[in-house]
């Protein structure tokens, strides 16, 4: 390809490439060729730019022009007014508020960001090795291998403060000495890429959009404990960043950056690629190794912990891929300037998935310690249609909630710990007022009820216990006791489970009892689910006052259950009633009321 | 094949040539070719084609060449503008091929303004 006087960059990510991405592309092509332009201008698909809420995204550059939604109709407009004249289409920029933003960086979105495990996404080509080496791709290696011995690789992650990104924190550097001091002459170097969290999709936008960042980071690693094969361990769930991965790799083995003798060094490392079948447990690190091996996926007593005696019983290190992706930009950087970032032992920055009742859904990366509401507020953009910020979530079904009252937190390893909930790998799920809190417990516990491998009874049968009695509860059949038996098993089966699934599993109820226990005494003491959305805890009733008798509830009511004539106030018999809110949107006066 | 230290870095630079329009440093040149009607009907195209030409033969990376509406005078076209940070802009007016490439060995390499082409000589 000759010099190209710009670049549309195209999000190819799994969000933009579902609302047709890959159309986008084929568009710009044939429009490009059509008006004589092919030659000058290059169309590069990327990986994901982290507002997901507003894709398919297609950036313009030199100008940076950032479009938002763009649908394959207006690519012909894009191409002729845009690429042609240079007029920018104005109908398509990010609207902010009242204010319209040209540039990618002049939003509140990007503008109060730190792109380091994210630097790449939505920048280059991820299908293209020379586009990573341009941002300085595989210099890190190249240093690593020709300047430094292993201890001083050691020693320089140590120093940035880099701590374990899939959750529990644990300080890289201290885990990658632990297996160099362990003798070989075999030892492997693993990567977690089977996040399961529900709502957590940083893994596999990092995998999308910058593939060789985290084979760069395994064969730093490799080097660093004198291990000569890795594997990343992918769920299936993840085509594009599976098929990415496996590209990525072949293309490094191609440029000799993975196999024999790298850099002339004398060092040998090759990396594999492992599906997982879609287990939540192998994304715990002793589960994902048996996996590895062939077998089940179940989990095993720690210690001996994988640095002693890991994946094929030899040692072993396993880093998630956002701790991966962290590794190149350190020591082409320095650990200094990553130590600079964050706050007490919480260094460098974390990359969060905002989702659920957020304005500007899609991915963040922020400096560890950044307050929530910076978070939510002024990236994210607060809750949409006005409505008020009741908590967030983070760290998925192993993680706690966090109340509005709490919203000055800063999101570091120590503070969340404080307040009963964690970083965990940085899925961030906000609820309004809308959300009945009881009922959100009820939904992250369903998932470790159904994900427990089975292997301990804390966890296989304490997990549905406790789900029975939050059933119990959102009935209105629970009692005061009730609550008090939920608190004593959640305790249990955090404090016996076998693995992480277990032990974490019980947080989402426990912060939720700790916060919001006025909700839960609600549902069972007044039989009210004061959010309105336990459905037995409602009744739907009509405001005589306010109804006009327009009938038109009663036609749109699907079992009939309202009766009254026209011009005189209906009502609703309530042993009919399905309480499916049907009449709810109907009523043009707002006479009918949950409660 | 294998590559060498020596080769990795041959590929950075040679890929940053072309790279670096992504970057948003604000210490590159921008070299603006007025392309509206009556730009394209004087013949601007080949113009921009010329100038995209030779910048990537020279690989001059901190180049970034970009398209504007009309500026005005529609007479002078096909009408480039240069600016240089720092620099007050230089408007180059009936431009041609030939002259935009000369206009990038001069101006864009040497930094030396090719005054004969400037809207001062042409006035």
């Amino acid at each position: 390809m000759n010099f190209a006087r710009a670049h549309i960059l195209v999000c190819g990510g799994t969000g933009c490439t579902s609302s047709k991405s890959p159309e986008i592309i084929a568009e710009f092509e044939s429009r490009l060729k059509e008006n004589g332009l092919a030659d000058e201008i290059k169309v590069v698909q990327t990986g994901c730019f982290g507002l997901c809420a507003l894709g398919p995204i297609v950036v313009v550059y030199p100008e940076g022009i950032y479009y938002c939604q763009v649908k394959v109709e207006d690519v012909e407009e894009i191409v002729r007014e845009h690429m042609l004249k240079g007029r920018v289409v104005e109908r398509l920029l990010y609207k902010e508020s009242e204010e319209v933003s040209e540039s990618l960086n002049d939003t509140d979105f990007y503008k109060k960001q730190t792109r380091i495990a994210l630097r790449n996404c939505g920048v280059i080509d991820p299908e293209n090795i020379d586009e990573y080496i341009a941002y300085d791709g595989y210099q890190a290696l190249a240093k690593c291998l020709t300047e430094y011995t292993p201890q001083q690789v050691i020693d320089l992650v140590s120093a940035s403060g880099l701590r374990g990104r899939g959750g529990a924190g644990f300080p890289t550097g201290r885990k990658w000495q632990f297996a160099a001091v362990e003798k070989g002459p075999v030892k492997y170097v693993c990567c977690n890429a089977d996040e399961g969290d529900p709502g957590a999709f940083m893994d596999r936008s990092v995998l999308e959009g910058d593939p060789h960042s985290v084979l760069e980071a395994m064969t730093i690693a490799g080097y660093a404990i004198g291990s000569s094969q890795g594997y990343i361990y992918v769920r299936a769930e993840y085509p594009i960043a599976v098929q990415r991965l496996k590209k990525a790799v072949e293309q490094s083995r191609e440029y000799g950056f993975l196999g024999k003798n790298i850099f002339d060094s004398g060092f040998d490392f090759d990396i594999d690629v492992r599906l997982g079948a879609g287990a939540f447990v192998c994304g715990e690190e002793t589960a994902l190794m048996t996996s590895i091996e062939g077998h089940r996926g179940e989990p095993r007593p720690r210690p001996p912990f994988p640095a002693v005696k890991g994946l094929f019983g030899v040692p072993t290190i396993l880093n998630n891929v956002e701790t991966y992706a962290n590794i190149p930009w350190i020591l082409v950087h320095g650990p200094e300037k990553f130590a600079e970032m964050g706050s007490g032992a919480s260094k460098g920055t974390k990359v969060f998935a905002l989702g659920g009742k957020i304005k500007n859904t899609g991915l963040v990366e922020i400096p560890m310690g950044t307050p929530l509401r910076q978070v939510i507020e002024d990236i994210g953009g607060g809750c949409p249609n006005g409505k008020k910020f009741k908590a967030a979530q983070t760290g998925g079904p192993s993680g706690g909630c966090i109340p509005a009252s709490l919203i000055d937190t800063p999101l570091d390893y120590e503070s969340m710990a404080a307040i009963g909930s964690i970083i965990g790998s940085g899925g961030l799920i906000v609820m309004d007022e809308d959300n009945c809190m009881v009922d959100i417990a009820k939904f992250f516990l369903e998932f470790p009820v159904d994900e427990s491998c089975g292997k301990c009874s804390p966890c296989r049968i304490g997990t549905r216990r406790m789900l029975e009695i939050l059933n119990k509860i959102t009935s209105g059949q629970g009692t005061l006791e009730d609550i008090d038996t939920l608190e004593e098993l959640c305790n249990h089966v955090k404090n016996n489970s076998l693995c992480g699934l277990g032990q974490t599993a019980p947080n989402p109820v426990l912060s939720t009892l700790r916060y919001f226990r006025d909700e839960y005494i609600a549902h069972v003491v007044d039989k009210k689910c004061p959010a309105g959305v336990c459905k037995a805890l409602l009744n739907y009733s009509i405001d005589p006052e306010k109804c006009k008798g327009c009938t038109l509830c009663a036609r749109n009511c699907p079992v009939g259950a309202i009766t009254g004539s026209v011009r005189q106030p209906h009502e609703i018999d309530k042993s009919k009633c399905i309480k499916c809110g049907a009449c709810i949107e109907k009523c043009k006066f707002d006479a009918i009321y949950k409660a | 094949m294998a590559k060498s230290i020596a080769e990795l870095k041959a590929i950075r630079d040679r890929m940053q040539a072309q790279m670096n329009l992504r970057k948003d440093d604000g210490d590159s040149i921008r070299v603006v070719v007025g392309m509206a009607t009556c730009g394209i009907a004087a013949g601007a195209r080949p113009v921009l084609a010329a100038i995209v030409d030779e910048v990537g033969k020279r690989e001059l990376a901190d180049v970034k060449i970009s398209q504007t509406g009309c500026i005005g005078v529609c007479r002078l076209e096909p009408i480039v503008e240069v600016f240089e940070p720092g620099k007050e802009k230089v408007t180059y007016v009936n431009m041609t091929e030939d002259k935009a490439r000369r206009m990038v060995s001069e101006h864009l390499v040497n930094h030396r303004v090719v005054s004969e082409y400037t809207i001062g000589a042409a006035e």
